[in-house]
């Protein structure tokens, strides 16, 4: 799929990949978590190799893809603090992340109600009922109105300026600031 | 551990809150056994003569309705993916949603397999073991039934073909389950017969996870 390609982030910065439709960014951002193999090449997390740990790297990062994993039969309560639960996080943090999201009137509600752009919110709610280091968002701002997409950028500036790190795939300006871009295809 | 849990609660949840699955399940075991002394006939002696083999059959097939349900909601909605990046084993995850599969469809086959067995003249004697083999059996159902599950996951309409994966594997289980009613009907021993479902249940904890979640890597590619 790709060949010739190396990236590194620091701490708080953001990494945009861009590419038409097709180019990898997807297939990129699952290498990252684990669901491809390599066929070549080494993914190092402070200085560390991944495969060495793969459990120590899978709580490092948080992977939001295209699908939003939101069951319809659960309420939006629910749905949030299983995941949180399966990152181990605990429910500590998850009407923190209702709120955060503008969810927290639908938090009783089975998903299956839900608009698109709701059930993309309570999909990435996760980012913050889990906290985790370097964030993997494949086209988060899918199905997100406005207001959203806005509290959104303002969210990733917050967790860059707590030292986090975001690898977003995207065809729309995300208010990422001051990322590097890394054109595939 | 608690994150296995939180899996298997909301497995148990999902499926509580569709119980229209798991009463498929039960109507399907329940209607092919009570159609069998239609079929062939009110002889009581035959009835409890075929009553172990076809409690068995139906408990088998009822099994294999619903395994195709087992990884392909999560696969379809990207919980897999998530499930599969999180800090869990991919193992003990096949290895909670097999325990809540057992729990919404193997228990309730061996709660309503002594009803049934009444309904087939199944001679007393039988009773306590029919009960104890399925509790045996029915784990090693949802087990290697995971393999197939997880075998197919992203094929389309892979469904139809887990029966035909898994069935073969999980004959044994058929011939020392009905072996061991039989015997039991017959006044002789059956213990064999119970240690081989538990030898049998026991080789399936350990590798079946193994298999599947093999499986489901494939599948994630």
């Amino acid at each position: 799929m790709f060949a010739g390609l190396g990236f590194s982030l620091g701490s708080g910065e953001a990494l945009v990949l861009r590419g038409p439709n097709g180019s990898g960014k997807s297939s990129l951002l699952r290498l990252l978590a684990g669901l491809l193999r390599r066929e070549a090449g080494t993914l190092t997390w402070n200085g560390e190799d991944v495969d060495d740990d793969r459990e120590a790297w899978r709580v490092v990062f948080a992977f939001a893809g295209h699908a939003d994993a939101v069951k319809p039969l659960l309420t939006v309560r629910e749905n949030i603090s299983f995941w949180a639960e399966i990152a181990g996080a605990g429910t500590a943090r998850v009407s923190d992340a209702l709120a955060r999201f503008a969810i927290a009137p639908l938090a009783e509600v089975p998903a299956r109600f839900l608009s698109a752009g709701q059930r993309r919110r309570t999909g990435l709610a996760r980012l913050v009922a889990a906290p985790r280091t370097l964030w993997l968002l494949d086209e988060p701002s899918v199905g997100l109105d406005a207001d959203a997409t806005e509290s959104f950028a303002a969210l990733m500036a917050e967790h860059r300026a707590g030292g986090g790190m975001i690898i977003a795939a995207t065809h729309i300006e995300l208010g990422l600031d001051d990322a590097t871009n890394l054109v595939l295809g | 551990m608690s994150a296995i849990f939180s899996l298997i609660r909301r497995d148990l949840a999902l499926a509580w809150r569709r119980a229209s699955e798991i009463v498929a399940v039960l109507i399907f075991f329940v209607l092919a056994i009570v159609l069998f002394p239609l079929g062939v006939g009110p002889d009581l002696a035959v009835l409890s003569r075929i009553a172990a083999g076809t409690i068995w059959v139906a408990a088998l097939l009822a099994a294999m309705l619903s395994l195709d349900r087992l990884f392909l909601p999560d696969h379809d909605d990207g919980s897999l993916d998530l499930l599969m990046a999180s800090p869990l084993s991919l193992e003990a995850i096949v290895l909670a949603k097999c325990c809540a599969h057992w729990l919404v469809t193997g228990l309730p086959l061996i709660v309503c397999a002594p009803v049934l067995a009444i309904l087939m003249n199944l001679p007393w004697e039988g009773f306590a073991t029919l009960v104890l083999a399925m509790a045996l059996g029915t784990p090693t159902l949802s087990l290697v039934g995971a393999i197939g599950a997880a075998l197919t996951v992203g094929v389309r309409r892979g469904g139809t073909l887990v029966p035909l994966l898994v069935l073969p594997l999980v004959i044994p289980v058929l011939i020392f389950g009905v072996g061991a009613v039989d015997g039991a009907v017959a006044g002789a021993s059956v213990s064999g017969q119970l240690m081989i479902l538990a030898a049998a249940l026991l080789v399936a904890l350990v590798l079946a996870p193994f298999a599947a979640a093999a499986g489901l890597r494939l599948a994630a590619e």
